[in-house]
């Protein structure tokens, strides 16, 4: 039998085709030291930059300044996520996409990142569906209905019979109509193709209310003529928790983006800032009692390299962008235009919802 | 001042029916541009469009890579007065020959009024304002030096202009883009009001030959060529455009592997380019139409060959036929182009709508709107100027004209 097969050729080759298979598995393991492969990762490091996608257009969340940089929340996330692969956070090439096309721009690879406003929902994630990954929630966001203040309009219910604005196209439109026949309540939807018309419209009194996500609303409202004229109703249309997406097919890239999510929302609850984080890791590599800190810093350990990342990785977001608080502030809180509170995005020991997986 | 009141009491004030729709509809004018008026300079907060002043001209184009477009820009307004210049220094039959006619100078009133008034009322920068006076003052300059002395150089001086501007195009690509030691700046860069002009010019000049191909093709004896070619327009005539730019920026990354695909911006000046020669050659259809056989019969009954009666007889007429079908056509595609902002690209609208979503402008949407609207507006009167001297020049039975 085993002269046999030794004289057999395709036997002999199929063989060798094995152990050269086998020998080459086994040098990648030796240079990787066990290091996922991400084919995304990779395409970015050879590339040198990261093509991130951004909408480009939404308040707080990605503009682009009279400089010509985006700036806003979403935009600095792509920033974070160069400065963890690649060192450096201005090696992001921004690709502004507009809603219809963002999830075909990312299947296609023409982006490896959406960092735009993406409800997270089981169509969109499902292997049946878009097959698409996100990450853990960025933003909580819920659809909020605004009117005049001096309407006396306080609840859906009052708006029987009357225009509400609202965006064709959206889940935006579908959440209003399920709420209002739930209720039961008629009304009369006026659809515009986009905001820059809605809101317009809205406030030369075209529509009773008009209705899109709480943060989009707050935001828009600031640039109202008076910002105190108009009131958001306390019932919330739909929960809208927003995340990061990548593609299925390469869960190594969505492990990386999702805890360089998590690093944002770490770095605040252990109080490390843009400014301090530096000092802490030097801190926290003389001082063996501050364990926590030496794992989540890559004092000790070899986090980063599980994730195929830096082992300072932590370091270089927290130094790139801040944490998410800090985030936050600079793009959408009080101090800002926007103005907008807090809420559901306060971290989970603070009444929010954001929580971090133990680094561990 | 007589006959004018003369014309005015005949024409608006006839009878007492005509008076009082007369005085109603001028009531009702005067009040809506009294409130326009009152809103553009006492409500309007015009500081949202200077600061994003630049981004409107160019979008993200890098800060430290704008020299370029500069230089550009200077080499354009010599290169406008020259040719301003040298085609007064050569009259024609319509033309007294005069180098300074009425239409030339009030052209150039215009031009130092807006050039010396829309910096300064934009409160651009000192060093910015110099730079559009400096401009100003080239073009004039050029313009007159060109008049003067372009006679000397006889037909082959207007034969250089011509050939100049081509010339300039690619000097500007190059300026543009960078090569040839320049550093690249990626199209995802551009922007603005360069990116809608870069486009739509780009589209115009490439969908001109294509588009007269495709007219060719369409009445050409061979079967292939017909169907072909009507194949191609009509099916490019029922899809609307919306559809073949999404079609080009997403269908082309799934069908070429990555990095082979164009970038986004020249596929979307591609579909652009394709989409206008399938309306154009329907234009130029229309011109060749108009062009008697015998006209063509005739050329090649007098020994020219195929393509020199296509070309030196046929064409030229059907040209002059299909010249304000065509420039329609460029218009159209000139206003088109704003559609890129619907994928993602950051022209003229694409750089509004990000404007009009910094948190710091919000609510700024008139004044921004506006500034588009007047913005188009230059442009495609310019379009409708220059295709209107084209139109005369090209008129045989032209008289000289006192102006």
């Amino acid at each position: 039998m085993s002269s046999a097969a030794l004289t057999h050729p395709a036997r002999v080759l199929s063989t060798t085709a094995l152990l050269l298979t086998a020998l080459v598995a086994l040098l990648g393991c030796a240079a990787g030291g066990g290091a996922p492969g991400s084919p995304t990762m990779a395409r970015i490091r050879e590339r040198g930059r990261l093509v991130c996608a951004v909408d480009g257009a939404v308040p707080g969340f990605s503009t682009v300044g009279p400089q010509g940089a985006f700036v806003g929340i979403d935009a600095d996330f792509c920033r974070a996520v160069a400065a963890a692969v690649l060192g450096d956070a201005r090696k992001v090439e921004f690709r502004p996409v507009t809603a219809g096309e963002r999830f075909v721009a990312l299947s296609s690879g023409e982006v490896d990142l959406l960092s735009i406003s993406s409800t997270h929902t089981l169509g969109r994630d499902a292997p049946g569906g878009n097959a698409l990954s996100f990450g853990p929630v960025f933003f909580y966001d819920g659809q909020g209905v605004m009117v005049p203040a001096a309407s006396g309009i306080r609840s859906l219910r009052d708006l029987a019979g009357k225009p509400i604005c609202v965006e064709s196209g959206t889940n935006t439109e579908l959440n209003l109509a399920d709420r209002m026949r739930e209720r039961g309540v008629a009304y009369q939807p006026l659809r515009f193709q986009s905001g820059e018309q809605a809101y317009p419209a809205y406030e030369q009194g075209r529509c009773a209310a008009i209705t899109s996500d709480s943060s989009l609303l707050a935001g828009k409202r600031s640039g109202f003529r008076n910002p105190a004229d108009h009131v958001l109703l306390s019932e919330l249309l739909s929960k809208e928790p927003s995340a990061k997406v990548t593609i299925q097919a390469d869960p190594a890239w969505a492990d990386a983006v999702r805890w360089i999510t998590y690093t944002l929302i770490q770095a605040e609850e252990s109080g490390l800032t843009q400014a301090n984080v530096e000092a802490s890791r030097a801190a926290a590599r003389a001082d063996a009692s501050q364990a926590e800190r030496r794992r989540f810093l890559g004092v000790e350990g070899d986090f980063g390299r599980q994730l195929g990342l830096p082992a300072d990785f932590t370091l270089r977001v927290v130094k790139a962008v801040g944490n998410y608080g800090e985030l936050f502030e600079r793009h959408l809180g009080q101090s800002t235009p926007l103005g907008l509170d807090r809420g559901l995005n306060r971290l989970w020991n603070r009444g929010g919802l954001h929580i971090a997986p133990p680094f561990r | 001042m007589k006959p004018f009141l003369r014309r005015l009491r005949a024409e608006l004030f006839a009878t007492p029916a005509d008076a009082l729709l007369s005085l109603g509809l001028i009531a009702v004018l005067s009040l809506a541009a009294f409130g326009f008026l009152r809103w553009a300079f006492t409500q309007a907060q015009w500081a949202v469009i200077r600061v994003n002043s630049t981004l409107f001209a160019v979008g993200r184009y890098p800060v430290e890579e704008q020299w370029r477009l500069w230089l550009l820009l200077w080499l354009l307004f010599a290169a406008t007065g020259l040719s301003w210049g040298v085609l007064r220094s050569h009259p024609r039959r319509d033309r007294s020959g005069a180098l300074w006619p009425r239409n030339d100078r009030i052209a150039a009133v215009l031009l130092v009024v807006l050039g010396l008034w829309r910096p300064w009322a934009m409160g651009l920068s000192l060093s910015i304002q110099a730079r559009w006076w400096g401009l100003v003052a080239l073009l004039l300059l050029v313009r007159w030096l060109a008049g003067r002395f372009g006679r000397r150089f006889g037909p082959l001086g207007l034969r250089l202009v011509a050939l100049m501007w081509p010339v300039l195009y690619l000097v500007g690509m190059v300026l543009i883009s960078g090569g040839l030691g320049l550093v690249a700046v990626s199209p995802s860069e551009w922007g603005g009001l360069m990116l809608t002009l870069l486009a739509s010019s780009f589209a115009i000049l490439l969908c001109f030959p294509i588009g007269v191909l495709l007219a060719l093709g369409r009445r050409s004896d061979l079967p292939l060529l017909r169907w072909g070619s009507v194949l191609y327009i009509e099916f490019i005539r029922g899809a609307p455009l919306i559809t073949l730019l999404f079609l080009g920026q997403n269908i082309l990354g799934f069908l070429l592997p990555g990095g082979l695909a164009p970038d986004r911006v020249w596929r979307a000046a591609w579909v652009l380019t394709f989409f206008a020669a399938a309306y154009l050659a329907e234009a130029v259809r229309s011109g060749l139409a108009a062009v008697p056989r015998g006209q063509f019969e005739a050329a090649r009954s007098l020994g020219l060959s195929y393509p020199q009666a296509l070309g030196k007889v046929v064409l030229p007429q059907a040209m002059r036929v299909a010249l304000p079908a065509m420039v329609g056509q460029f218009i159209s595609l000139l206003q088109d182009t704003t559609l890129l902002s619907l994928i993602g690209l950051m022209e003229l609208l694409g750089t509004a709508r990000t404007v009009m979503a910094n948190p710091a402008f919000l609510g700024k949407n008139a004044e921004v709107y506006l500034t588009l609207a007047v913005l188009f507006w230059c442009c495609c009167a310019a379009l409708g100027l220059g295709s209107r001297a084209l139109e005369r020049r090209l008129d045989p039975h032209a008289v000289p004209s006192a102006t």
